[in-house]
């Protein structure tokens, strides 16, 4: 009995599954070539980047930034863009407030599906999409970029941990974007709270620049914040930034920050839905 | 009146009236949704912070963006302060309408607005005003005075007012934001061949991209060829960077290079303003309509 409904079970999964597949794949495309577009603005950090280090070691080559030489600077934007296209969830929490406030929750109540569980094979299911199209455009910016990776590929353990840190980051990234979009079972409205957590995160997880950059007492404040795993972590795991000694002590903690989340959303999800009173059709 | 000189009159219809009319409607529309209004106010001035504080972290690392190009702290923020002004004016007046000038070709609403009494560039240019995003235009100025603050009472070589940057600022200001809206009229007016784009408008997003750093930045190895596509071809280049570059670097001593590119700079408003006339008309003469 138990192993009949087991296999129904995975029998379902694999179907929501399928069919966020087929979704994502209609239109591959604009989508391989809006990929590719996305990598225009490294250019122009480059050229940034190339000017700031020449000002700071007056033209010379080993001129260092926080640590960073100036290929490292433009290998740690093009793996944090990596990392961030495992970890960004666009329209995930505003999806969720959307479905609270117009009674959609209601199908997962009466349906014997889990919302938190088809919400999250729904989103693998895009990002595995995503990456059979954008395979490709990555492989080949990464290619042409290979110039930047000065020291070559990193030691099989920093191989793991890398591969480890973006998968993780893919369920951080989803199960805080869900925390929020949760928040609408008592707020409904959920726009303004999604932008601070959006401003935070675009600042914070290190998208934008590399998080060594920061002074004390920032870059302290930032390493205890979740947002750094998003983007900054896996790219310096990659980059040999994180010391050896602390290199599995800091995926732990990323894994901790990962169970208090998925814990959290347990609680919101059940605590909300007695809330719940299904406004709308 | 005669009648005649009414007939006359009402086919030259008042632009200027029909413009504040245009601004005053929005106006009302977004005083409707006040919160709303504020949110969109307040949010955009948060990225726009944002940004700066990139810069600020970068410039606690360098004290400027390339060797001897004169762009240090404070007059890279007038640069930003610049992009700041010329992003938000874009804003304000274009983007909503470019926006909506493709869904009015994919949905035939486009009919319509060609059956009013007035140039069709100007009423799908101007229709809509997006009033929350001049709050960004107050944040660049208040970005651009605070720097040039900074640049007039530092001990070295500080900054001196020259009377003819008042009539030379707002000028070139005017050039970027009609160079920009050229390009984005000549991006809009291609859904009309292609239906829809999507892409064209992260294009959009990814070409001005190039506009917000100095130009001296690509003028080396392969960025020669970027340089000169976005300066000659594209003019994008010298939008933020020529009255950027008038305002915040002394006059004299200038490079030889400058005075040639603020002149060329007017031919280029000029030709790009033509340019997406000639595209528009030729874009309305190919528009077949859509549904019934």
């Amino acid at each position: 009995m138990f192993a009949l409904s087991l296999t129904n079970r995975v029998a379902c999964w694999w179907m929501i599954f399928r069919i966020a597949l087929e979704e994502r794949l209609a239109y591959r495309g604009d989508f391989a070539l809006g990929t590719l577009m996305r990598f225009l603005p490294i250019i122009t950090q480059v050229f940034l980047w190339t000017a700031v280090f020449e000002a700071v070691g007056s033209g010379s080559s080993t001129a260092r930034l926080a640590g960073y030489s100036l290929d490292d600077m433009i290998a740690y934007y093009l793996l944090s863009m990596l990392a961030r296209a495992f970890s960004s969830m666009p329209g995930l929490a505003s999806t969720i407030a959307k479905q609270i406030r117009e009674g959609e929750v209601k199908k997962y109540i009466v349906q014997p599906i889990d919302l938190i569980g088809f919400m999250l094979l729904g989103r693998a299911a895009h990002k595995i999409a995503y990456y059979t199209v954008a395979t490709l455009p990555f492989a080949l910016v990464f290619y042409l970029c290979r110039g930047y990776f000065a020291s070559g590929w990193p030691s099989s353990e920093i191989l793991i941990a890398f591969v480890l840190s973006c998968v993780l980051g893919f369920l951080l990234g989803f199960f805080m974007d869900l925390c929020i979009g949760l928040v609408g079972f008592w707020f409904l409205e959920v726009s303004s709270l999604l932008f601070i957590y959006m401003l935070l995160n675009f600042f914070l997880s290190g998208h934008m620049f590399p998080l060594d950059l920061l002074s004390e007492p920032w870059k302290t404040i930032v390493d205890w914040l979740p947002f750094k795993y998003m983007a900054y972590f896996p790219a310096a795991i990659f980059l040999g930034k994180i010391p050896a000694e602390q290199l599995w002590w800091q995926v732990g903690t990323e894994a901790l920050w990962l169970l208090g989340l998925i814990g959290l959303s347990r609680v919101l999800y059940s605590r909300g839905l007695k809330r719940y009173s299904g406004y709308g059709g | 009146m005669t009648p005649c000189e009414t007939k006359a009159k009402s086919k030259h219809p008042s632009y200027g009236k029909v413009f504040l009319m245009f601004a005053r409607n929005s106006l009302v529309r977004d005083m409707m949704f006040r919160a709303n209004f504020l949110i969109e106010s307040v949010s955009s001035v948060c990225w726009a912070i944002m940004n700066v504080g990139l810069y600020w972290i970068i410039f606690e690392h360098t004290t400027s963006i390339g060797r001897d190009t004169g762009w240090g702290k404070y007059e890279f923020f007038v640069f930003m302060g610049t992009t700041w002004i010329i992003n938000s004016l874009m804003q304000t007046f274009f983007m909503p309408n470019s926006e909506e000038f493709s869904e009015l070709i994919r949905t035939g609403g486009l009919d319509f607005a060609m059956l009013k009494p007035i140039d069709t560039q100007f009423l799908i240019s101007l229709r809509k005003v997006s009033w929350s995003s001049l709050s960004n235009l107050l944040f660049g100025i208040l970005l651009m005075v605070i720097s040039l603050a900074h640049l007039m009472t530092r001990a070295e070589n500080p900054w001196h007012f020259q009377p003819s940057i008042v009539v030379l600022y707002p000028l070139y200001i005017a050039c970027g934001v009609a160079i920009l809206y050229s390009l984005m009229i000549c991006l809009a007016a291609t859904s009309v061949w292609l239906g829809r784009n999507q892409t064209l408008y992260d294009f959009w997003f990814y070409i001005t991209n190039f506009s917000r750093y100095p130009m001296e930045i690509y003028a080396r190895g392969w960025g020669l060829p970027l340089l000169f596509v976005f300066t000659f071809v594209i003019p994008v280049l010298v939008v933020v960077n020529v009255p950027a570059r008038l305002l915040a670097q002394p006059l004299t001593p200038r490079a030889s290079w400058e005075w040639p590119l603020a002149g060329f700079t007017l031919l280029a408003t000029v030709s790009s303003l033509n340019v997406s006339r000639w595209v528009f008309q030729k874009a309305l003469r190919s528009y077949r309509s859509a549904s019934s």
